[in-house]
């Protein structure tokens, strides 16, 4: 089997991903998408396709608008490769990825990395018991499946969890409550923002409705609720927390955590391209010139994997970086309409200073309690990691090769950000400085069935994949 | 406590497979996570270290609390597999070695 060459490969099938493929397939670049999902749309589209109108109905317009995307890129000269795990990607941008049982390689000119976001990790007592899942999950289960839970919690804070409420409500499942840990003074400190958010008021004017919509239906809503903790023996039995001065438990075998989004850092981590630690934020960034190129030699990243934006931005900045990497393989592109592209994804971000200041992750949420699981797969708590810093462990590797926090199957996926912070809140320092880990080959397991049948061009050259076979 | 009854706001075909020898009804197009919350199972493995049970938590891939065997085949993302007629799905126990 001989290596393919393509203009562009794009990772990630989500709004920013096909955006940007059918983009550069118009302008004649030879373009191949690869997704772990069987069809497009990402995790904010999921099941676009293929949703009954009475989901559409339920799901609301915002989703409904993922089909144009789906269908332009369906039509689109554009390669789709579904339910295909990229796994590797060597100095020499040698992709290594995994379809079909089989492993196989591409040798791409350029990378769109269009990865998108994962849940912040929330980490609270209790929060790895059966029935605890992430409000992105129930809305997983919702646009993927229409399925629903009646009387679940939603705990935490950020414009998804207002979303998954109403889209709830609509379904016929209202919420047994929303818990709501945003700390005081928090939409006072945001409203400084206003001026600048109102350029693109109509987000707030959705977030607005949104949340009269919750209480309208009779949601009970727990504002400012601190201390939150799940009980249960083998299931989620009850959450816990104070609020209005007062303590309270809600019985329920179904909770839903958010704490906001992040962008997936384990592709860019994994090309070793720099990141820079944005504390309004509280999360990594990938470094990106005004080009979405990285420190990696022609790799980019456009999305919610490049900063938290939102879905349309998304879209727009997918459509901006395939004409800009067109344009860095000496295409002729139109230049009005890369200046339009970047005003529209100027007035979309208009609104995030106000969202970032009110929704910033609450205080106890970056500081967990000693003996709260942080590391969900090796079940490491905050206090061992806090005790191994402590004995002079310097940052999130050393964590890993001590505790095995990270070592799990998720690669620190869910903790690699709190670990992080727990570390630099130790040690005093910012999480700029602590670093994160180390992400390394293969990026998910794979089987040896898989490797067996791995049969890359024996004159391509390969970096660190050895890695990964060794 | 009102246990929190999962359920479907529509019908499409459905489809049976097997977990833990029960058999489960899907719709066409769940993953197997999906159709095992709509009959109620939501603990799907014990875990590697304390032998806790664990459910579904993320439900897109990111992190593999879902893992389950599938078909004889140990590490399945429960998540990331859609359902097929007849498939045999189980609890996964400990930490089942992980091949890479
Ligand atoms: S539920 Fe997270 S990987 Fe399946």
């Amino acid at each position: 089997m001989s290596a393919r060459s393509v203009d562009l490969l794009v990772i990630g099938a989500g709004p920013a991903g096909i955006a940007a493929a059918t983009e550069a397939a118009g302008l004649g670049l030879s373009v191949s998408v690869m997704d772990e999902q069987s069809r497009p749309g990402g995790q904010i589209y999921r099941g676009i396709e293929t949703a009954s109108p009475k989901r559409l109905a339920v799901l609301g317009k915002d989703y409904a608008a993922g089909r144009s995307l789906t269908e332009s890129f369906r039509s689109s000269a554009a390669e789709y490769l579904p339910d295909t795990l990229v796994w590797n990607i060597g100095s020499d941008r040698s992709v290594d990825f995994s379809r079909g049982g089989r492993a196989q390689q591409m040798n791409p000119s350029a990378i769109l990395v269009a990865t998108g976001a994962l849940e912040r990790p929330m980490p609270i007592p209790g929060w790895t018991l059966p029935g605890v899942t992430t409000a992105g999950a129930l809305q997983i289960l919702l646009k993927s499946s229409g399925i629903v839970r009646d009387n679940c919690v939603l705990a935490g804070a950020g414009p998804l969890l207002w979303l998954v409420a109403t889209q709830m409500i609509a379904a016929g499942a209202r919420p047994a409550a929303i818990v709501e840990n945003l700390p005081r003074g928090r939409i006072v400190a945001g409203l400084r923002h206003l001026p600048g958010a109102l350029r693109a008021r109509e987000y707030l004017f959705k977030g607005l409705a949104m949340i009269a919509r919750v209480k309208a239906a009779g949601v009970p809503v727990y504002a400012n609720a601190t201390g939150l903790a799940i009980e249960g023996s083998t299931q989620a039995e009850a959450i816990t927390f104070s609020s209005g001065g007062r303590q309270h438990r809600i019985e329920t075998d179904a909770i839903a955590l958010h704490q906001g989004v992040v962008p997936n850092q384990q592709i860019t981590r994994l090309v070793g391209a720099e990141h820079r630690w944005d504390a309004a934020q509280a999360c990594f960034h990938p470094v990106l010139d005004a080009r979405f190129r990285t420190s990696a030699d022609s790799i980019y990243v456009a999305g919610d994997g490049a900063a938290i934006n939102g879905a349309r931005p998304a879209a727009l900045q997918g459509r901006l970086a395939a004409l800009l990497i067109a344009e860095d393989q000496g295409r002729r592109v139109g230049t009005e309409r890369i200046r339009r592209l970047q005003a529209g994804i100027a007035r979309d971000k208009s609104v995030r200073p106000m969202l970032e200041t009110i929704y910033a992750p609450a205080p106890e949420i970056l500081a967990p309690a000693d003996s709260t699981l942080i590391c969900r797969c090796e079940e490491v708590t905050a206090g061992e990691i806090r005790s191994v810093v402590d004995l002079g462990a310097p940052g999130p590797n050393q964590i890993k090769s001590m505790l095995r926090a990270g070592m799990g199957p998720c690669q620190g996926r869910v903790c690699g950000l709190a670990v992080a912070q727990i570390i630099a809140d130790r040690k005093g320092e910012t999480p700029e400085e602590t670093g994160y880990y180390r992400i390394r080959p293969p990026i998910k397991p794979i089987t040896l069935a898989e490797l067996a049948a791995y049969a890359p061009d024996e004159d391509a050259p390969r970096a660190a994949s050895g890695d990964a076979a060794a | 406590m009102v246990p929190s009854r999962a359920r479907r706001i529509e019908e499409v075909r459905t489809i049976s497979f097997e977990f833990e020898g029960l058999a489960v009804q899907a719709q066409e197009g769940d993953s197997v996570a999906a159709a095992l919350t709509a009959a109620g199972i939501v603990d799907l493995r014990d875990s590697p270290v304390s032998g806790a049970p664990r459910g579904i938590y993320c439900m897109m891939g990111a992190c593999f609390d879902c893992l389950v065997e599938i078909d004889g085949q140990p590490n399945r993302q429960a998540c990331m597999c859609e359902v097929r007629e007849g498939l045999v799905v189980r609890r996964q126990q400990g930490r089942a070695e992980l091949e890479l």
